[in-house]
């Protein structure tokens, strides 16, 4: 924000400053909201192209080449679609729900930094602010939920809500490490903290662990599937939107789409270094170099997040919640303590082994901890 | 080894992985991408496949071989046939229909027609791309568009015309001025 400040002064010095001032706030939103609604229109083109692949269909094809203008004959549809309030319906929460779930989905992109020297608002407690921000979009799920006066719905904001509680918890003591690492709150300085070769937070036995970790909680945290217990269709209708039409609905889709992909920038900005990369410091153009860094990073996180979606099967509500509380919770409080083994080891490879054994040790131990009672093998009377 | 951990869900991406990649190599259309793009290719209908009727001629269109006997007319389940016969100045019934109607928004495309037919001059088609616009009139369907050549008919069932032209005696019905000729 200074540096577009300094940059309107120097170009045109005769601006008044109130305006310059306006100016230099509102062109990182601006910048930011574009860049990013943008790739939230691509991406749910190339999420359909690549789920239609994998179950082998070819995807949306119709519209424009190769179906590119889908996401546009999409919103067109639901922005001409009858918008239909429940009789019994909280009219005033019914209403704010859809609003409110964009909202935060967008706030969180205030403290991604997307290229170097370019994030919207460096605060100090950057992480602190977005996985707050990120938690609130529940609230209007709830809203959404119990507004529409309909019991489907309602059950699908029970689940949400659990589920992103229950969530948050792990996902937070797997960002504890990060923060025990970089030694700062700020999302630039934690970016920062990642150079130099295999920095990247990922690239290191607790880092990894606390990446899939972080990982599956964002996937959760969205309602994304494996994890869409909120809207599961073939349970509860649509969930906690069973009562939207139109353009709310519209707006529920991408709330939490934007939140998939904000989610997504926050871990690669914990776990995967950001927009650092070969050429990102350069003089003139290192800053386009960083930003392609950090759109390829993002990349590999919505690779892993369609792929997810493609392949497994929604769980069930006692499977979704034992995971998170028996098995993602004690991992994440054990990868702090690695965290730490790794901090006062003596040498780096005492730490790498000491933290990795560790570890691995505590996932085996988990998952037996975890695994159900096996059942014995049937026998038949009448077959052979 | 074989209850690793989190193998199942493993396998699981490499069985999509498989799907992804493979749909753009694999030249087999079988396996992957099964899926007829419908208005732009179409997919060979099977010899059996029936729709609605429609009247065979030999060599040209005035060489019917329906003599509006009345068979199926009388045979249709849902009547939806209607048949008046061709007669000549004196009152003459000659062998061929001045009026041949289907309705095929009645017509259920059972082929019953087709199968009473002792002169095989009703036989069922595979076009299914008949939408009109209005709801009576248009599918109403008259003499002149249900006819269709033996060699349409060829084209579309291959093995049943061949078989139904092995059967078939010549014709003794001259078409209107012309020596009967040999088939």
């Amino acid at each position: 924000m200074d540096a577009i400040y300094q940059l309107i002064h120097a170009y045109c010095p005769t601006m008044p400053d109130l305006l310059a001032l306006v100016l230099a706030i509102l062109l990182p939103i601006a910048i930011v909201m574009g860049v990013f609604l943008t790739v939230f229109a691509l991406l749910t083109w190339v999420e359909r192209k690549a789920l239609g692949r994998i179950q082998n269909r070819r995807g949306p094809n119709r519209v424009g080449p190769v179906g590119l203008f889908q996401p546009i004959a999409d919103g067109l549809k639901l922005l001409t679609k009858e918008d239909i309030v429940p009789d019994a319906a909280d009219k005033v929460v019914h209403f704010l729900a859809p609003v409110l779930v964009v909202v935060p989905a967008f706030l969180v992109l205030a403290v991604v930094p997307v290229a170097r020297g370019f994030v919207p608002v460096d605060l100090n407690i950057g992480v602190l602010f977005a996985l707050a921000v990120s938690t609130a979009s529940v609230l209007a799920l709830f809203m959404a939920g119990w507004a529409s006066h309909n019991k489907f719905s309602l059950l699908g904001a029970m689940r949400g809500v659990a589920q992103v509680v229950s969530y948050e918890v792990p996902m937070v003591l797997a960002a504890v490490v990060v923060l025990m690492a970089a030694g700062s709150l700020s999302s630039v300085t934690i970016v920062e903290a990642q150079r130099g070769l295999g920095g990247w937070f990922v690239c290191k036995p607790w880092g990894f662990v606390g990446f899939v970790i972080f990982q599956l909680c964002a996937m959760a945290e969205v309602a994304r599937t494996p994890f869409d217990l909120p809207e599961a269709e073939s349970e509860i209708v649509a969930g906690y939107h069973t009562e939207y039409s139109g353009f709310k609905f519209a707006l529920f889709q991408m709330g939490e789409y934007v939140a998939a992909i904000t989610m997504g920038g926050i871990t690669v900005t914990m776990f995967l270094g950001g927009y650092l990369g070969p050429g990102s410091d350069l003089p003139k153009i290192g800053w386009l170099i960083s930003a392609c860094w950090f759109f390829a990073k993002f990349g590999i996180i919505v690779v892993i997040n369609i792929w997810a979606r493609g392949t497994w099967p929604r769980v069930r509500v006692d499977q979704l919640l034992g995971f998170a509380w028996k098995l993602l919770l004690p991992l994440s409080l054990v990868n702090i303590v690695a965290m730490a083994v790794w901090h006062f080891s003596p040498s780096k490879l005492v730490g790498w082994v000491a933290s990795a054994v560790l570890l691995a040790v505590a996932i085996v131990a988990l998952v037996r901890l975890n695994a159900g009672a096996a059942f014995e093998k049937r026998s038949y009377r009448f077959t052979s | 080894m074989s209850n690793l951990l989190g193998k199942g869900l493993i396998d699981g991406l490499v069985v999509t992985a498989k799907n992804f990649v493979g749909s753009y190599f694999d030249g087999n259309r079988k396996d992957r991408l099964f899926t007829y793009q419908y208005p732009e290719e179409r997919m060979k209908l099977p010899e059996n496949s029936r729709t609605f009727p429609f009247l065979v001629y030999d060599g040209t269109p005035d060489q019917l071989r329906c003599t509006a006997c009345k068979i199926c007319e009388t045979e249709c389940p849902p009547q939806c046939i209607y048949i008046v016969m061709e007669r000549d100045a004196n009152g003459k019934p000659l062998q061929r229909p001045r009026v041949f109607d289907i309705d095929i928004s009645v017509c259920m495309q059972c082929g019953i027609c087709a199968e009473v037919c002792p002169f095989n001059a009703i036989k069922m088609d595979c076009d299914f791309e008949r939408s009109k616009h209005g709801r009576f009139e248009d599918l109403l369907v008259h003499l002149p568009e249900l006819l269709k050549s033996n060699e349409y008919y060829h084209q579309i069932k291959s093995a049943e015309a061949t078989r139904v032209d092995a059967t078939r005696k010549p014709t003794k019905k001259p078409a209107a001025g012309t020596k009967p000729e040999k088939i």
